[in-house]
């Protein structure tokens, strides 16, 4: 009985076991990369850039089809060409970061739309906006894996000056000139990851597993390091019970993932040990000073 | 005796306005050294210079053999980012970058030192707090600690007391005291003059212009001060354009360099 709804779905259908490694992938990268962006105050960025890199995904779509490599170098170049722009306007001119992100990825992601509507159907765009974890081949699923490798192995890398660099730029200033280069690193992470999470989720749910899991961390931890092994958990686990959830029920797969994402984070908000509403509403007697 | 920092016709500023104007002198190896003013002085600005943050608008800062890593900063506003979930251990180990760098590893002998700085300013058993939860006073220590921990030959602090109590600050003090007994160079902005005359045996006195630089007690005179009150604050957006001649001299520094500080570069601050 258990065995049939738990394990079942993976042993007997192959698509489920990739959904779920590819799932778990995305979870293992998007988790550390989420807290950061989180802690850095940058969770919408997140969110624009993955509309950003739409019309580089349709451009490769429009020249090849559903070609993995082809929609996957284009969103690379999209997403970096928009940061690029972006970190342009912001420095030389009156608009700030956030301003200059919206007016290009509102572009970005008009210009992609265009792009699909000119040549697709809309069954293409909805695998585009909402990706197919059901239906990974190899060829994804090695992207996927590949990625979240490179993303931990930099990660560790940039480690040290990235933390320094979020709770206190001005020191790191003057100890070091390592500090925008592992922010330089780290919008790079941002942008691959989305691309490869878009293949999966599609753009407009790969920032729900980055953003989700890491609103769950900061509700559970104290320090970074404990919020990124909850964010990468939660985000694991709602991968799976999403795929659970979405094989049992027939609804949307990468919708129900992010769905779990969602109960997990509303528990964490009603129930959190660090600032949870619960928490707050009786907080218990005071110690002794 | 060398000199750690030494000014040539130093100008520093925002958008061509100066905010330190033809400042020349120099920091003598070990110099414990006041800084004071007015608000909108330049102190600030000038420690950004010797740090290396603000580029000179003319003029030059020579540091010898001096590397960036070898001055120490306690900005007056640091940019620290309070909610972030780190501890006072961590925080405070940040000190050693210039032995761990990125990647180094933190041993035995690091992990004794980084307990002995926070020892050192009374936050034994506050390890482990996170720096949400730590008071201005709290916080200030703790930044000392790291301080201590970074080593470096000159350090500089801007009004480091500032909203601490007497406690905090005499605690604190003793630390700058320790380093002057240890030969390194300390700048230190201040406003409580009568801590200065008490404390500081070389002061600069600074109103954008420097007015007096040297020992204590011949800076801080009624009429100095008078003089310092007297420079305005306020930026001049009609300022003509300086003209070299008219920069003042400075009683400790013998030596004018006014060369490579072509007119036009920057306005001229008034001072009515």
């Amino acid at each position: 009985m258990l065995n049939d709804i738990f394990i079942a779905p993976f042993t007997e259908f192959e698509f489920m076991r990739r959904a779920l490694a590819g799932a778990l992938a995305l979870a293992l990268g998007a988790g550390p990369i989420g807290v950061f962006l989180m802690l850095r105050r940058m969770s919408l960025v997140g969110d624009a850039m993955a509309h950003a890199i739409l019309p580089g995904a349709a451009v490769g779509f429009l020249l090849s089809g559903l070609n993995l490599f082809a929609m996957t170098a284009g969103g690379l170049i999209a997403g970096f060409v928009v940061a690029v722009l972006t970190g342009l306007v912001a420095r030389t001119t009156e608009l700030k970061e956030d301003a200059a992100l919206a007016t290009f990825y509102l572009l970005s992601l008009a210009v992609g739309v265009t792009i699909i509507s000119l040549k697709g159907t809309n069954i293409d765009l909805l695998h585009v906006l909402f990706g197919n974890v059901l239906a990974l081949d190899d060829q994804t699923l090695l992207l996927i894996a590949a990625n979240a490798t490179i993303t931990l192995i930099v990660l560790a890398l940039i480690y040290r000056p990235l933390v320094i660099e979020c709770v206190d730029p001005g020191f790191m200033r003057t100890v070091s000139s390592a500090g925008g280069p592992a922010h330089l690193a780290f919008l790079v992470l941002v942008v691959v990851n989305l691309v490869s999470g878009f293949h999966a989720l599609g753009t407009l749910l790969a920032v729900g597993i980055m953003m989700l899991p890491a609103a769950i961390g900061r509700f559970w931890a104290r320090d970074t390091t404990l919020m990124i092994l909850i964010a990468t958990a939660s985000g694991a686990v709602a991968s799976y019970v999403g795929l659970l959830v979405s094989f049992h029920f027939g609804v949307a797969s990468g919708p129900a993932i992010i769905l779990i994402a969602g109960v997990l984070y509303l528990s964490s908000l009603l129930f959190g040990r660090v600032g949870g509403l619960v928490r707050q509403a009786f907080p218990g007697r005071h110690l002794e000073a | 005796m060398s000199a750690a920092l030494q000014f040539r016709n130093l100008t520093l500023g925002y958008d061509r306005q100066p905010a330190v104007h033809h400042l020349d002198g120099a920091v003598e190896t070990g110099a414990l050294v006041a800084v004071v003013g007015p608000n909108g002085a330049g102190k600030s600005t000038l420690f950004k210079g010797i740090v290396g943050v603000l580029k000179p608008l003319a003029g030059r800062i020579e540091r010898g053999d001096l590397k960036a890593q070898n001055i120490a900063y306690l900005p007056q506003a640091a940019e620290i980012d309070r909610t972030f979930p780190i501890n006072v251990y961590d925080m405070v180990a940040m000190g050693l970058w210039r032995r761990t760098g990125s990647f180094g590893g933190i041993d035995r002998a690091a992990r004794a030192s980084i307990e002995k700085a926070i020892a050192a300013v009374g936050l034994t058993g506050f390890e482990d707090r996170g720096i949400s939860t730590l008071s201005g006073g709290q916080m200030q220590r703790m930044l000392f600690a790291r301080l201590l921990l970074q080593d470096a030959r000159v350090i500089v602090l801007d009004e480091p007391f500032n909203a601490v109590d007497a406690k905090t600050s005499a605690d604190l003090f003793d630390l700058v005291r320790r380093w002057h007994g240890e030969r390194r160079t300390v700048l230190t902005a201040l406003h409580d003059l009568d801590f200065v005359r008490a404390n500081f045996p070389e002061t600069l006195l600074l109103a954008r212009e420097p007015v007096a630089w040297g020992r204590t007690a011949s800076v801080l005179t009624p009429e100095n001060l008078l003089t310092a009150r007297r420079m305005c604050e306020a930026f001049d957006h009609e300022a003509a354009l300086c003209a070299d001649e008219k920069a003042p001299a400075l009683p400790q520094s013998g030596e004018v360099a006014r060369a490579g500080h072509s007119v036009g570069e920057h306005g001229v601050a008034t001072r009515d």
